[in-house]
């Protein structure tokens, strides 16, 4: 029997793959069309402090293998998560989930950690400081290893749930960012979130998105997200939450055996709803193929 | 929402860029009107959204233009390809609504949406009042069909070369008791402007990223808060859009 189960500061989660914040809402869409609980958990849509419509539309674009968002941390904030989102899915979703907070300063940073850490469905922070998408915010404290720092600290210290921390790869550094994160008390990390790319459409010959740049994402990115995981590994201590570009079964392997103890799924999800379930079928088959019992034993396996 | 594969039965262009393509597959996902599919294509990373013109228990019929490398992509398939689709997607019109002289808008790629609409409203003994609208007589079709099912169609071209010269605003009948439309976001809000005090629905387009409400990629703002055109949508009560006229 193949061993899927992983754990993640010390919540153990029946297997590593989990879908990443953004793609999955709030739970429910996906559990009209099947049994979430098949999941390790996921990641819920990047929550503020305050409610946010985010951008403009267009909003989307196609890219080669890949796709760009701006979206903007839409968001109804996070009292309304916790009084109507969470309990709406307490319905559907029997484990705990991953709470994604946004921010746009250290204090509201921590006042929305803080705000969530009484919450029993909450199984850990994943604390973005890496969205693209919205000005003076966010990827500002990704691109700064002292900023990273700070927003750690002021996480940790109003919190008792373990906190990862969710890098940008639109860094030159990527490590020098997990170690500022890792010395500031972080317990996890989690990367990669999505690339800065844009589109221009040759009819108008304006951006096709109406932020300009969004985040790209989808398999194109998953050799970067691979290299990065992989670079963090070497740097830091910590359990990684790995993603980026994941869509199949091979994937998932591929990117713990980068060093992620457990992987998130993100675009995938949008061209096949059922493209988790999908991955956790071919998981044991797959596992089997490369001669792997237990997938716990094959973090980081490409380092030795 | 439901996932299938699909068999091409039929191919054909029906202006230089407007295609209809017919489908066998299941279409017990589809209950409105209206609602829309999406097609996933060799090449593409994102799959299609596409509107459903029509449907039975065997299959449906899409009608789309070509306005980028998707539908360009789509307009080479032949009979007998195979399609992934994602069925039965976003909520479409109430014809329930309809009173007993509804008025149908289409303007261009807008127009395939209100067949099936037009069916239901004149098997229901309602009198739909249709106006067409295209740019010009060259890009004109289905003009017949709707005809065919029994709905007075009158025809709009914005540079008058088929009949009543201008946007579908210049021929709106009088005394009509609800407004379905589905068109480019100027008409849409043009026919607002001009069907103030009549209730409606209206469908929306927008670039969209998964469609079936996960991604938040084609939120709009309506009066009673941020909507997704693709979950909670395409079609909204008029009423909602709340645009400044």
């Amino acid at each position: 029997m193949a061993d899927l189960k992983v754990n993640l500061s010390g919540w153990t989660l029946d297997n590593p793959v989990i879908p990443a914040s953004g793609t999955f809402g709030y739970g429910y869409e996906f559990a009209e069309l099947y049994d979430i609980n098949m999941l390790g958990t996921f990641s819920f849509k990047g929550t503020t402090r305050e409610p946010r419509f985010g951008n403009p539309t267009p909003r989307i674009a196609e890219c080669p293998a890949g796709m760009i968002n701006a979206v903007g941390m839409q968001n109804p904030g996070i009292d309304r998560v916790i009084a109507e989102e969470l309990p709406r899915l307490k319905r559907c979703f029997h484990k705990k989930v991953i709470a994604n907070i946004g921010g746009f300063s250290v204090e509201e940073y921590a006042e929305t950690c803080a705000r969530i850490d009484k919450e029993e469905q909450v199984g850990l922070i994943e604390v973005n400081i890496s969205c693209p998408n919205v000005h003076d915010g966010c990827i500002t404290f990704g691109t700064d290893p002292l900023a990273a720092a700070a927003v750690t600290r002021a996480v940790k210290a109003v919190t008792t749930k373990p906190v990862y921390i969710k890098l940008s790869p639109n860094v030159t550094d990527i490590t020098v960012i997990a170690r500022a994160c890792a010395d500031a008390g972080a317990d996890g990390i989690s990367l990669i979130n999505t690339l800065l790319g844009m589109r221009i459409d040759l009819h108008t010959r304006r951006p096709v998105i109406a932020n300009t740049m969004g985040g790209f994402s989808g398999s194109a990115v998953l050799p970067v997200a691979l290299r990065m995981v992989y670079q963090v590994y070497e740097a830091v201590k910590l359990p990684i939450i790995g993603m980026g570009g994941v869509s199949c079964a091979r994937d998932v392997i591929e990117m713990m055996l980068a060093g992620a103890t457990a992987v998130e799924v993100g675009a995938a999800n949008l061209t096949d709803p059922w493209a988790c379930p999908k991955i956790l079928e071919e998981l044991p088959d797959v596992m089997r193929q490369y001669g792997m019992d237990s997938l716990k034993d094959i973090i980081g396996g490409a380092h030795r | 929402m439901k996932q299938g594969i699909y068999t091409v039965t039929e191919h054909r262009a029906l202006t230089k860029d407007v295609y209809l393509l017919r489908l066998e597959g299941d279409t017990s996902s589809l209950t409105s009107p209206g609602q829309f599919v999406e097609i996933a294509l060799d090449g593409c990373f994102l799959r299609r959204p596409i509107s459903v013109c029509d449907y039975d228990s065997q299959g449906l019929t899409l009608i789309y233009k070509i306005v980028g490398r998707g539908t360009e992509a789509m307009s080479a398939l032949k009979a007998g390809a195979r399609l992934d689709l994602l069925c039965g997607l976003g909520r479409g019109f109430d014809p329930s609504a309809a009173g007993e002289r509804p008025l149908l808008v289409g303007g261009g790629v807008g127009v395939p949406p209100l067949y099936r609409l037009a069916r239901l409203l004149l098997a229901a003994g309602t009198r739909p009042e249709v106006v067409l609208g295209f740019n010009r007589a060259e890009e004109m079709f289905y003009v017949r069909e709707f005809e065919e099912l029994g709905a007075h169609v009158t025809v709009t071209t914005v540079d008058g070369s088929f009949g009543v010269r201008g946007f579908v605003t210049a021929a709106l009948p009088e005394g009509c008791t609800h407004v379905f439309a589905c068109g480019p976001m100027p008409m849409l809000k043009a026919l607002y402007g001009a069907t103030q005090g009549i209730p409606g629905q209206f469908s929306l387009e927008e670039r969209m990223g998964c469609g079936f409400g996960a991604c938040m990629g084609c939120s709009i703002m309506t009066t009673e808060g941020s909507r997704r055109v693709c979950k909670d949508g395409p079609v909204f009560p008029k009423e909602v859009l709340g645009w400044q006229i």
